[in-house]
This record gives structure tokens, C-alpha cells and sequence, in this order.
């Protein structure tokens, strides 16, 4: 097999963040709409590789995928060494909307997964005309805790293992095994307690079942897209979500779990071009 | 069935490395049927059935027959595919010393997995 390279650009950008210097590690690859794509809880933007592979995207997309602060090869913010890392609603969503800035991205379509998923609900109440249109992958509007987060970060539980094993059930059971354990590597490779304040704004901080009913899909269209054995979002979840907004559309993806772009690229791009391709096609009608 | 996991777990040089520094003893209850589970270092050294009169143990896992059933059937269906989807759905109760199995949680999944159906020793 000869050496080849992906279309991927990985770039570092050095910007101000929540009120401090930030280093983000920033990957992209192909022109036209952009499309800016949010990672899962614990995980780092190398769950979009696909889709950033995928010519069909590339050709009509800048696809652009950020490690958030203290994930993957994005830095945590200096004096971290004394802090508890813990997300927040307001924090995610001055992040989102300050990155998207410094990047000059004007209105692009947003994805997110999981927490990504939970706050582009936030994102499309509160900032609908920021954004052309929102994609929700496993977007449920709260999860209530089901084991104790605790064993997520401490000095007799390996951090990396736990948070791999406690993911493992969520990826599809049909799914190809390479990119299943790809995802999980990702999960392997959390800094310590980076899921478990990630999994602050998931399970306490980001719930918006209260707010959801809200959301007004003329200004900013939603879809939500969830796969059949994610038991972290369940279906039922998401669907929750379709029935209490006006105008959301939701497709349920048979197979598939809570990693769709990650753990099946190619069963979850064939749910995701019929998307990009009305978002195109409704464009400008707003 | 649960006397399986015996032979289907020690044949799995894998997962026997992996859990390569586990020793302990669990309890598996499934419905009224308890099971008490012994691992020396990664290799499931025995499994007695219930019932006991002064069981010792290090954690439990308890859910009803029907349940275990679904997890263990070949092809499980979402919600009844993975340990954690079941404490999800409450109606795997995990209990006792808990650093044990969730130190350990990708072994203890897989082991318990090897008693799915058409799952070779």
C-alpha cells in the first residue's frame, strides 16, 4: 500500500476563550457551506474523519471539526492543574458561538452529538439566527444519571478503561470493528475527569426539557437524527424532542448507536446526504 | 448455562489477560437463582449455585430470568445488549463493592457476554 494523504487539515489556533488564552487544535477539510461539527462527551473531533473523507461532502461542504478545551490535542487553559473541569451550559454555548467567530464562519450549519447534540438544542432556542440549520445526533433534552459518575475519576479506577468500557455498549452492536474501536481509542485517550465534567453539562447543568417546546423551527430548521441502541439518548428521547417542537424532523437510524458519524460512517452518511441535501435545497427560502 | 462461563472465559487468552490482576468472587443472581462467581487472575475458577446460607462477596448483580434471557440471547435487542443499558433501564441492580466491577467493567462485560447464544468455548 502506497503512502497517501487525507484531504484533512489540522491547524492549532490560539485565541481567547471564556476570557483566557486558549489553545485549539482545528481540523478542516473541503469548501463551500460550512458545516461545523461538535464531538460526544470525552471524544475529540477525529469522530468526524469520515465525513471530512467523504467527497461528496467535501465538494459541497467546509467541514470543520474543533477539539474542545482539555480534549484531544486541544490544550486545557493554563492554572488547569488546580481546577475541576466542569461544562456548562454557558459555557459551551460562548464557546461554540466565540469559536465559530474567530473562525468567521457566517451561519453555518451546526452538528453536534450527544452533549454536541444536547447543545445545539440550546443553540437553535436561543441563537436560531445565527445558524443556517441544526443538526441533533443523539439529541435528547436531559438524561437523568444512571451509574455514579465518580467511578469516571479516581486514583483506583483506570480513567481511560472505565470510560471506554462504560461507552462500549453504546456503539451499535453491528458496527464495522475497526471504527467501533476507533471510537473507542478516542475514549481510551480522555484526559483524567475530561468525560466526567463534560458529563456536568449532559446530566445536570444542560437540561432543557423545560425550554425545548420553545424552539421555533421557522427561524432555524432542526433535524435530529438517533440511533436505534444509543440507551444513553434513547430514541424515545429524541422523539420526545420531534413531538414537542414544531417542524423538527427526526429519523430514527436503524443499527446504529450513540457514535454514528464515528462507529458507522457509511450507514450514518447515507442518513446524513438526504439532510445536507434539503438544507441545500431550502436555502435561501429563509 | 451459568457453569459455562467457566470453560468459555479461561479459553479466551485475551480476556484472561486482561484480567490478569482481577482476583475476587461475585455473585450473579439470576431471578431466584443465585450463583457465586470465583476469578484468579482472570481465569473463572469456579461457579456454585445457590442457594447459600452465608454468602461472602464482593459486589452483585441481580436482574430477573426474563431479563438475563434477552441479554443473552444472540442478536440482543437495544436495551438488552450491553450491562450498562440494563442498569440503565433499572432492572440490573449492581450492588456491594462497585470499584471492583467498574475497575474491571470491560472484563466483567465480556465474560458475561460469552454465555450469548452460539457463542463458542
Amino acid at each position: 500500500m502506497s503512502a497517501s494523504f487525507e484531504p484533512i487539515v489540522g491547524r492549532y489556533m490560539n485565541l481567547q476563550l471564556l476570557g483566557r488564552p486558549h489553545r485549539l487544535y482545528v481540523e478542516e477539510a473541503g469548501q463551500g457551506a460550512p458545516l461545523l461539527c461538535l464531538h460526544t462527551a470525552g471524544s475529540d473531533g477525529r469522530q468526524y474523519r469520515a465525513l471530512m473523507n467523504h467527497k461528496d461532502i467535501i465538494a459541497r461542504h467546509r467541514v470543520i471539526a474543533f477539539d474542545m478545551p482539555w480534549h484531544g490535542k486541544s490544550s486545557p487553559p493554563a492554572g488547569w492543574h488546580d481546577e475541576e473541569y466542569q461544562l456548562t451550559s454557558q459555557q459551551y454555548t460562548t464557546m461554540i458561538l466565540e469559536i465559530m467567530q474567530a473562525l468567521e464562519l457566517d451561519k453555518p450549519i451546526v452538528m453536534g452529538c450527544s452533549i454536541g447534540g444536547r447543545i445545539v438544542l440550546h443553540l437553535v432556542l436561543e441563537h436560531p439566527e445565527r445558524f443556517r440549520a441544526i443538526i441533533g445526533l443523539q439529541a435528547g433534552a436531559h438524561v437523568d444519571p444512571y451509574y455514579d459518575l465518580n467511578f469516571l475519576h479516581r486514583p483506583d479506577v483506570h480513567g481511560g478503561e472505565v470510560c471506554a468500557a462504560i461507552v462500549s455498549g453504546l456503539v451499535g452492536p453491528k458496527a464495522p470493528v475497526k471504527e467501533r474501536w476507533e471510537t473507542l481509542w478516542h475514549y481510551m485517550q480522555g484526559g483524567p475527569g475530561v468525560f466526567k465534567g463534560d458529563l456536568h453539562f449532559y446530566k445536570i447543568d444542560g437540561d432543557i426539557r423545560e425550554r425545548v417546546a420553545q424552539i421555533d423551527t421557522s427561524r432555524c430548521p432542526l433535524f435530529l437524527l438517533s440511533g436505534e441502541y444509543d440507551y444513553s439518548c434513547t430514541p424515545e428521547e429524541t422523539m420526545a424532542v420531534a413531538a414537542s417542537v414544531k417542524g423538527a424532523q427526526a429519523t430514527i437510524m436503524k443499527g446504529l448507536g450513540h457514535f454514528p458519524m464515528s462507529e458507522d460512517p457509511q450507514a450514518f452518511i447515507g442518513y446524513l446526504l438526504p439532510v445536507l441535501e434539503e438544507i441545500s435545497r431550502t436555502a435561501g427560502k429563509g | 448455562m451459568i457453569e459455562q462461563l467457566k470453560e468459555r472465559v479461561n479459553a479466551d487468552a485475551g480476556l484472561v489477560r486482561r484480567g490478569r490482576f482481577l482476583s475476587t468472587n461475585f455473585l450473579l443472581e439470576v431471578g431466584s437463582t443465585q450463583w457465586l462467581i470465583n476469578i484468579v487472575e482472570g481465569q473463572v475458577s469456579s461457579v456454585t449455585q445457590g442457594p447459600f446460607v452465608m454468602p461472602s462477596w464482593s459486589f452483585a448483580l441481580r436482574a430477573p430470568q426474563e431479563e438475563w434471557a434477552r441479554f443473552w440471547q444472540a442478536d440482543p435487542q437495544p436495551g438488552s445488549h450491553d450491562l450498562m443499558a440494563l442498569i440503565k433501564r433499572r432492572v440490573l441492580k449492581a450492588e456491594g463493592n462497585l470499584q471492583v466491577f467498574m475497575a474491571n467493567l470491560r472484563y466483567f462485560k465480556e465474560s458475561l457476554a460469552k454465555l450469548r447464544a452460539g457463542v463458542a468455548a
